[in-house]
């Protein structure tokens, strides 16, 4: 989960709290009780961080799936 | 499942019983994928097919007398398959090439008196099994007797080629050996562990066999054995007289029977399926057209083209009736004997991949491969069990009923349930209790429908709207199903347990397993009373399409019918109907686990036939509708459908709309029959949302409610943690309202807030990390 998940469009979010560009981070994402750390967007200012759809319908779903038939 | 109950499951499913010929043969050559290989002209594969199970393939391929044809199921529809003939086809090309690997060699030697056609094999047996074997040759040649009396048939060097593979698996040969001599078996014994004898050369006399019941000299098969412990014998004639495959097989069963002596093991034990014997296969013959056997035009038999023919005749015995009728089954690929072992397997593995879940998961539970199994194996028996289990373990995936279970806790919940006397009545005298898919379907018929029992029934009909936890029950969550009813129950207790009125067949059949004290009475025998629509009569051809809950309830079947054929409809049946009805992939939550096999189920259902199908399960309808069917619920012959004059062509109601119909429903009922007004709506539901087609197509798809998207945006608006985009100026917001998070790229306007797009993902992130 670490690599090509921020697209260069994903950085031009702004977080509407912080007004802040967000800005790729490593991230802990946990399921089913596994945790993994991945480089995501992320706002600097309070921490929201940005699943966009590529990494939700693609890399995600694909590990979800992973980890249902442990 | 243990290992006990795996396999007499196993046992039930009858696809992997031998077909009849390889049964009937008493070395069980596999005839089937001979013809196999032979109908596709693969010569070499029907020589591997041979050289698997037959000794002396050279020879026997052209002499065997083939009493397999006595069994052959073709022989009810034009003729038997000329496997002889196709033998002798096959074995005249050039066999593969061949090695002759026996395994670790022994330390016994054995002396095979005689090289007729049983002592051959038991020596090909024998020496592939590791022994040092002699075969002691009256004649001056080995295999003498056999190519005297197959001269016709046998050309010298195709005997020599297996005589030669025969050397090189280490047989020795004592050619114009004494073997009639007085004494001479006993000095073979001396200087060997065992011997056998080759009656087909020999003869029976003057040897120390035993006797049967008619004090004659016999050999019993498949035992072979002698008065002498160590001695061995066949190759006399067989049940139906002589036969080489028969006198063949006499020196195989003979070499088992050495083999085990030597070894200090049972000569007996798993033995029964030595020689000709019954199988359990079931092959249907229905639509078979008949085909007389190809008759060779040159007496020396088939040609090459004239056997690939013939050999296209077999019927290629396999029973598979189960996986001809269900998507399903095919899916996988495999047969019940299969999926038992891969569930099992499943259930079995402690660390790694669960690769079964989606087979598991994927069944729709209808029970048609029972239906049409000759042995009554139950796929969704053991799919449920399997469930089940998953469930106690915490192994299910989240992902694989949670849509569904969601779906059924809002059919349980404030904006559905309901359970009341008629308005102005203190008793009901029935109740009718709808299900609740039929009111996500068609909630004005609905009303209209409780408006005219009330009206044409005395003593009140009361109503209750709920679930009968079939969806827990399919999920594996017996126990959530079980406080369903629970709670069903209690209602309707506190409605006087009056007779019940039942609209959905799935309902109807929990009740009738799970509340036998519930007086029911179908939807379709309480309205012989009703007119039908004006304007319905100029239907075209109607087939029945039975939901697959009433499978074992032939009552509901027919009471539809009664009711329609006596409005004047004529209906027309389904090849597969009734108790062989098949599922619309609704059943057993396969729409929810396995969305595209689901879709695949419903749109093969659709083509069976041209006509506009009529149903009477709501959810049928709408997924007969949704796959581009043109299909009516029977109550749309008797009340006018939702939106439109067509009510075949209705498209069924999507997710979101099928909970609003819901809820609008109860609302209606409350505001108009009962005074009352709806309770406040939750604050996110007042959230507008504009919702293009195009995207609600994607929403659908991806299982996203509407309401979903209400509490994303209400959160976003209400706590300001949300995403803008400088260019599109568009917002992007993501929320976790249960155990998946939904985002949202929306913009807000005047008239409420668009969305341009909706996605959800399982996975949480954590609160921190590294900046």
């Amino acid at each position: 989960m670490k690599q090509e998940n921020i697209r260069p469009g994903d950085l031009a979010w702004k977080c509407c709290k912080c007004g802040l560009k967000l800005e790729p981070a490593l991230v802990t994402v946990e399921y089913l009780g596994n945790e993994f750390t991945a480089e995501l967007p992320r706002c600097p200012g309070c921490g929201q961080v940005m699943i966009s759809e590529e990494v939700a319908l693609g890399k995600m779903a694909e590990v979800e799936q992973i980890l249902e038939d442990k | 499942m243990d290992q006990k109950e795996l396999r007499q499951l196993e046992s039930r499913c009858i696809e992997e019983n031998p077909p009849w010929c390889a049964a009937a043969c008493p070395l069980h050559v596999d005839a089937r994928s001979l013809n196999a290989r032979l109908a596709a002209g693969d010569w070499a594969g029907g020589w591997r097919v041979l050289l698997r199970s037959m000794p002396l393939p050279g020879v026997l391929g052209r002499i065997c007398d083939a009493p397999c044809r006595r069994r052959c199921k073709r022989a009810e529809v034009g003729g038997a398959i000329a496997i002889g003939d196709l033998e002798r086809a096959c074995v005249s090309h050039a066999p593969p090439p061949r090695q002759a690997v026996p395994l670790p060699a022994r330390e016994e030697t054995i002396a095979v008196l005689g090289a007729g056609l049983a002592g051959l094999t038991a020596a090909w047996d024998l020496a592939r099994k590791g022994y040092r074997v002699t075969i002691h040759e009256p004649g001056p040649a080995l295999a003498a007797e056999l190519r005297q009396r197959h001269a016709d048939r046998v050309p010298p060097e195709i005997v020599e080629e297996e005589l030669a593979f025969l050397a090189a698996l280490g047989v020795r040969a004592e050619l114009n050996s004494p073997v009639a001599e007085a004494g001479f078996l006993e000095r073979c014994l001396a200087q060997s562990d065992a011997a056998f004898l080759s009656l087909d050369v020999l003869g029976a006399s003057g040897w120390p066999l035993l006797r049967d019941a008619d004090g004659r000299s016999a050999v019993a098969s498949p035992a072979q054995a002698t008065q002498l412990e160590n001695v061995f014998a066949g190759g006399l004639a067989g049940p139906h007289g002589a036969s080489p495959v028969w006198q063949a097989a006499e020196g195989r069963w003979a070499a088992t029977s050495m083999d085990r002596f030597l070894q200090g093991v049972s000569a007996t034990a798993g033995r029964d399926k030595d020689g000709p014997c019954e199988t359990g296969l079931f092959t249907s013959l229905e639509g078979v057209t008949p085909e007389p056997p190809v008759t060779a035009a040159r007496s020396a038999g088939y040609d090459d083209e004239e056997a690939t023919r013939e050999a296209s005749r077999c019927l290629q015995c396999h029973c598979l009736e189960c996986v001809k009728v269900c998507p399903y089954l095919e899916r996988f690929g495999a047969y019940p004997k299969k999926y038992a072992r891969e569930i099992y397997n499943n259930q079995s593995i402690v660390m790694g991949e669960r690769k079964a879940n989606r087979l598991i998961n994927s069944c729709s539970l209808c029970g048609l491969c029972e239906q049409v199994c000759p042995q009554g194996f139950a796929m969704q028996e053991l799919c449920l069990a399997a469930r089940r289990e998953m469930v106690e373990r915490g192994k299910m995936p989240p992902s694989a009923h949670e849509f569904a279970l969601l779906d059924m806790q809002f059919s349980l919940g404030p904006d559905f349930h309901l359970a009341r006397h008629q308005p102005g009545s203190q008793a009901s005298a029935r109740v009718f209790f709808p299900g609740c898919q039929l009111a996500a379907s068609a909630p004005g018929q609905l009303r209209l429908l409780y408006d005219h029992l009330c009206a044409s029934l005395p003593g009140g009909v009361g109503l209750m709207l709920s679930c009968c936890g079939a969806p827990a029950s399919w999920a594996g969550q017996e126990e959530k199903q079980d406080r369903v009813l629970a709670a069903w129950r209690e209602d309707w207790q506190r409605l006087g347990a009056p007779p019940v009125i039942m609209a959905c067949p799935s309902c109807r059949e929990v009740f009738k397993r799970r509340l036998p004290e519930v007086e029911q009475v179908f939807l379709w025998d309480a309205l012989q009373e009703i007119p039908g629509v004006a304007g319905l009569q100029g239907l075209g051809p109607l087939v029945v399409h039975d939901p697959c809950a009433t499978r074992h309830d032939p009552a509901a079947r027919e009471s539809v019918r009664k009711l329609l054929r006596d409005k004047g409809l004529e209906l027309g049946e389904l090849a597969l109907g009734r108790e062989t009805t098949e599922c619309c992939g609704y059943g057993g939550l396969m729409y929810n686990a396995n969305p595209a096999l689901a879709d695949e189920v419903v749109r093969r259902r659709g083509r069976q036939s041209p006509a506009d199908y009529l149903t009477y399960c709501a959810v049928c309808r709408d997924r007969l509708a949704q796959s581009g069917k043109r299909a009516l619920h029977a109550l749309d012959l008797f009340f006018p459908a939702e939106g439109g004059e067509d009510p075949a062509a209705r498209p069924g109601p999507g997710w979101s709309q099928r909970r609003e119909n819901r809820a609008r429903l109860k609302a209606g009922l409350l505001r108009d029959l009962w005074k009352e007004e709806a309770p406040d709506m939750e604050a996110h539901r007042q959230i507008k949302l504009i919702i293009p087609p195009e995207v609600g197509e994607v929403l659908e798809r991806r299982r996203i409610l509407s309401e979903d998207l209400q509490k994303v945006v209400y959160h976003a608006e209400q706590s300001g943690q949300k995403l803008a985009h400088p260019v599109t100026g568009h917002f992007l917001a993501g929320f976790r309202p249960y155990k998946a998070v939904f985002w949202v790229e929306y913009s807000a306007g005047p008239q409420g807030y668009q969305v341009h797009n909706a996605y959800s993902h399982r996975m949480e992130v954590k609160p921190g990390g590294r900046p």
